[in-house]
């Protein structure tokens, strides 16, 4: 049996960017904070050190920063006929681990979602009525462009984003993304400089008419310090970005950030090394009394708190809400149940041009310097007629060439041999890719749940993923790919390939760790787990923060998203759940 | 938060004196003066161990004659200064002088806190007996022979003690004589910053010009010369002490702890007061020739820079507010003595935190894949490059260096 310890004010479930952030906003309210961490304390003076951090084995091959798959995976199938098996390494997601999660092994790109997407379901039905396909769950979000602005600007502020406004209060602005909402401020730091292939990209795009701009960055284009008072660095191109933990305090993260800071508050607790097992309710089902974890020794607690705020990846969101019995879990057959709902992942599309005459430096980069442009993203194109919805953001983003993983070479050549090695020299300097990272739209038969037969070591069922590429995103990818490839072709290169997202997902490439639902927000308690402030409808005190609410993915990473969901959720709390606690906040 | 816990405290050291039968409607403030005197005189430092109560002793010193602890300072009646009269306090204070005349040794900086003036002593022990009384024994004197026998201070003492309250200098300003009140008694910044001789008194005709201690430099913070802090405006002297880092350097070693627990929580007029006086004589500096830059150790340096120094530091040297010190015409680098500079690249080290600077930046090991050579080519080049002019260091420096942080 768990032993009880003193109750305290708030537990906050995962120090990664939501939880940081939410904890550091309550700890400024005097409130007593108990933060939860199933892996150890990360901090870049001691874990990410220049002289050791650039090390391709030990962090992407080796996976060092994320979760071990043994300590807690998710079992995999494309359709409710199939049985599920367990995901044994990471292959097309890396959930990460330690304080500052996936934020640590991040690339940084850093979009706002459109205003559109707040109210996608509305936006797509009043344009295209009944070309909308009926396979489709869209949804809108509950809230809106003007309530979500401030929490975006929060965030750039907080992580300095590094980048090129393109609407500044509905003045558009020559050089940023006019496609985007209307922004109250520019970026807090300009765009980094440009490598060679991003340049050459961006003068292809605007020969054909097209608006490129600089992608949105979390890697710091000069020294900063952010709105906490913590000092940052300006990034260095290093080219260990992806995968890896910044070693020169330029990559934004929550332990380059806001832990400093959080750390220094006399009423924050950070456990580390503690796993959380569930959220205990009372009698009543009506009210969140706590949690209870596991510490490293395996010793069981559990921790009373008058408010829960469950703040982890999306995965352990949704299967602590299901071991939890938070809601009902989704059923796709009888099309009940909010646990679980509206799945969606992203859809990966890349064109990769191989040329005679270019020497790109691929080594030199990061993972979210580039260019890009947003034409044939979202709903900014016309689809009428098309038969699909939806669109994706096309960059070109080199995150840096390390020698293991890097081997571009033209399809038919050996995997192994002096061909292998001569064309590996051939073709690593002078090649590029374009990649186009495009929407996910839910359907009914995609879905979360609890696995019936596979359990982690402490006997909890695992989170079971059944997920297969929607039609629409299959006729999307194959349109966004195309146009992609119109670029590519006006570059002139000696070859060029092609791979647009087409047939099952298979989990064992690795294609996107933006995965996105299962306890969605919106307006409507009956299909969906959350209000508009993140507050679980019927159990008032129970937050639940993170990418899990969002109702479907756009054509952009979800980061700066989940990151203002968490202001707002902060804000929700500061300024209406605490003057009468206990309640649903009504507006 | 913090406010309120301060207040909350204060109140409660505002009963406990009251119970130790302190008189007069003016004992809250005393108090609070002299938990304010404590700070100033940073007597955490030596007498609490992080994470144990307050001011119960048995911080380890490593001098150079041996170990010594920091005594236990609550007021138990045992173990601590529970049975000390104010006289006893004032004559430890000022004389070096322990209970039934016991005399102290120099590591307790009696030959700075015997500027004290009494009235501030009288508040320093107000303060103490509302502390926590802890028991707690601690062995003071872990000398070994024959530097443990106390007798031998006698001697000492009469080399190196001048006994006597600060008195203020009437030619200069209220200020200037504040920051040298501060600077030459609580402060007792030349405890780490003065030369010392051969039996571990100050050099005071080198006040603070700078000493090593336990492989760390403390550097000369004089305005005067080429690794002087001479290129600092006043505005500077006070950031690095209230944050920890200013647009030169940033506190590491002992001098972070020093930020941490005591600077940051001076009053901003007394940093100034310190930046005036320490400003004060500033004499412009004849330039220092570098080391060629084709010489063979310079040209190895460079590269050694160019791989692995340069992206935090910057190609320039000018690095990072707050984050990478710069290394241009930054005193530490033109310091006479390497010491801290060999150590810190090859054990790395952390700035400390503070309220106004949280970020606490490390500067990473590289002892492991730089060998000794590599170091001292790297360092002689960094001494010598952007306006810095300073000996070049010798692998044998560095190895001896080494071999100090491989013995701890």
């Amino acid at each position: 049996m768990a032993k009880k310890l003193p109750s305290t004010d708030v537990v906050v479930v995962g120090l990664g960017w939501a939880g940081s952030i939410i904890a550091n906003e309550l700890a400024d309210e005097n409130l007593k904070i108990i933060g939860f961490e199933r892996g150890p304390w990360r901090d870049t003076a001691a874990d990410f050190n220049v002289a050791s951090a650039a090390d391709e084995l030990r962090y992407s091959r080796r996976q060092d920063l994320m979760a071990r798959t043994r300590q807690n995976t998710t079992t995999i199938r494309n359709s409710v006929t199939e049985t599920a098996l367990p995901m044994r390494s990471w292959g097309s997601f890396h959930p990460g681990n330690g304080t500052g999660g996936a934020g640590n092994h991040w690339a940084g790109i850093t979009f706002r979602f459109q205003p559109h997407e707040f109210r996608l379901h509305s936006h797509l039905t009043e344009r295209y009525g009944k070309e909308l396909s009926p396979e489709l769950t869209l949804q809108d979000w509950g809230t809106d462009w003007d309530e979500m602005e401030p929490f975006y600007a929060k965030f750039d502020r907080l992580a300095g984003i590094s980048g090129k406004a393109g609407n500044i209060k509905g003045v558009i602005q020559e050089g940023g993304n006019t496609f985007e909402g209307a922004r109250s401020e520019e970026y807090p730091n300009p765009p980094t400089a440009q490598t060679y292939a991003p340049t050459l990209f961006a003068e292809a795009a605007k020969n054909l008419g097209y608006k490129p701009f600089p992608v949105p960055s979390a890697l710091l284009s000069r020294p900063y310090v952010n709105s906490l008072g913590v000092a940052m660095g300006a990034c260095t191109f290093c080219g260990f970005c992806t995968n890896y933990g910044c070693a020169n305090y330029s990559k934004a993260s929550a332990i380059t950030t806001v832990l400093p800071v959080l750390v220094r508050k006399p009423n924050f607790t950070a456990m580390t090394n503690c796993e959380v097992l569930r959220v205990t309710m009372d009698s009543s089902g009506k009210r969140a009394t706590g949690i209870v974890y596991m510490d490293s020794n395996g010793e069981e607690w559990e921790q009373p708190a008058e408010l829960v705020v469950i703040s982890a990846f999306i995965f352990e969101n949704v299967r602590l809400m299901l071991l939890s019995g938070v809601g009902q879990p989704y059923d796709p057959v009888t099309n009940t149940g909010t646990t679980g709902r509206n799945y969606a992942y992203q859809t990966a599309n890349s064109v990769r041009m191989f040329f005679d005459d270019k020497n790109f430096n691929p080594f030199i980069g990061g993972g979210a310097i580039g260019m890009g442009i947003d034409e044939f993203n979202n709903d900014n194109f016309d689809h009428s007629g098309l038969g699909f919805v939806g669109g994706g953001s096309t960059r070109v983003t080199p995150i840096g060439a390390a020698p293991i993983d890097s081997r571009p070479l033209p399809p038919g050549t050996p995997t192994w041999g002096s061909e292998w090695k001569k064309a590996t020299v051939k073709n690593y300097a002078s090649t590029m890719s374009i990649g186009c990272e495009a929407s996910s739209y839910a359907t009914r038969t995609n879905y979360l749940s609890l696995d019936p037969t596979y359990k982690d070591p402490l006997g909890r069922p695992l989170l079971r993923i059944t997920f297969d590429f929607p039609e629409n995103d299959r006729k999307m990818a194959a349109y966004v790919t195309a146009k992609v490839g119109e670029i590519a072709k006006s570059m002139n290169p000696r070859q060029m390939v092609p791979s647009s997202q087409q047939g099952h997902w298979n989990s064992a490439p690795y294609q996107s760790s933006h995965i996105v639902g299962g306890f969605i927000m919106g307006a409507d308690p009956k299909n969906s787990s959350v209000n508009k402030h993140l507050q679980v409808w019927g159990v008032p005190n129970l937050f639940v923060v993170g990418s899990s609410a969002f109702p479907q993915n756009p054509g952009y990473n979800p980061t700066g998203t989940v990151a203002a969901l968490a202001f707002k959720a902060a804000d929700a709390i500061r300024t209406r759940y605490l003057k009468r606690p206990g309640e649903m906040i009504s507006v | 938060m913090k406010t309120l816990l301060t207040v909350c405290a204060g109140v409660i050291g505002l009963s406990v004196s009251l119970a130790h039968g302190a008189t007069g409607a003016d004992s809250y403030n005393i108090v609070e003066k002299g938990r304010y005197l404590s700070t100033l005189g940073d007597c955490t430092a030596c007498h609490t161990i992080p994470g144990k109560p307050l001011f119960s002793g048995g911080v380890i010193l490593d001098t150079p004659f041996g170990k010594l602890a920091g005594a236990n300072i609550t007021p138990d009646q045992a173990t601590g200064i529970g049975r000390w009269s104010f006289e006893d306090f004032q004559n430890a204070m000022s004389k070096g002088h322990g209970l039934d005349g016991k005399r102290l040794y120099g590591a307790m900086p009696f030959t700075a806190y015997t500027k004290v003036l009494r009235e501030d002593n009288l508040a320093i022990f107000a303060y103490l007996k509302t502390v926590d009384p802890v028991e707690n024994k601690v062995e003071t004197n872990q000398l070994p022979f024959p530097f443990n026998v106390r007798t031998s201070l006698i001697g000492w003492n009469l080399i190196n003690f001048k006994e006597g309250e600060f008195k203020a200098d009437p030619q200069k300003s209220e200020q200037w004589n504040r920051g040298a009140y501060l600077v030459e008694g609580l402060g007792h910044c030349g405890t780490c910053h003065t030369p010392k001789n051969l039996i571990g008194g100050d050099k005071n005709d080198q006040f603070l010009t700078g000493a090593n201690l336990q492989n760390w430099v403390a550097p000369n913070i004089t305005s005067t010369g080429q690794d002087g802090i001479g290129a600092w405006s006043e505005a500077d002297i006070v950031k690095y002490l209230k944050t920890g880092a200013n647009r030169f350097d940033i506190a590491s070693g002992p001098m972070a702890e020093e930020v941490e627990h005591s600077s940051q929580h001076w009053k901003d007029e007394d940093l100034l007061a310190v930046a005036v006086y320490l400003k004060d004589g500033a004499k412009p500096v004849e330039a220092a020739k570098p080391v060629a830059a084709d010489d063979g150790a310079m040209v190895a340096g460079k590269a050694i820079y160019a791989d692995r120094c340069s992206a935090c530091h910057t190609p320039t040297g000018e690095g990072a507010a707050n984050l990478f010190p710069k290394l241009a015409m930054a005193p530490l680098v033109n310091s006479n003595d390497p010491s801290s500079l060999i150590r810190v690249v090859l054990a790395g080290s952390r700035a400390g935190a503070t309220d106004a600077a949280p970020t606490a930046p490390a500067m990473p090991a590289f002892g492991w894949n730089l060998s000794d050579e590599n170091v001292a080519d790297v360092l002689t080049y960094v001494r010598n490059t952007w306006g810095n002019a300073a000996p070049a260091v010798s692998a044998s420096e560095v190895k001896d260096v080494r071999e100090g942080l491989r013995a701890k």
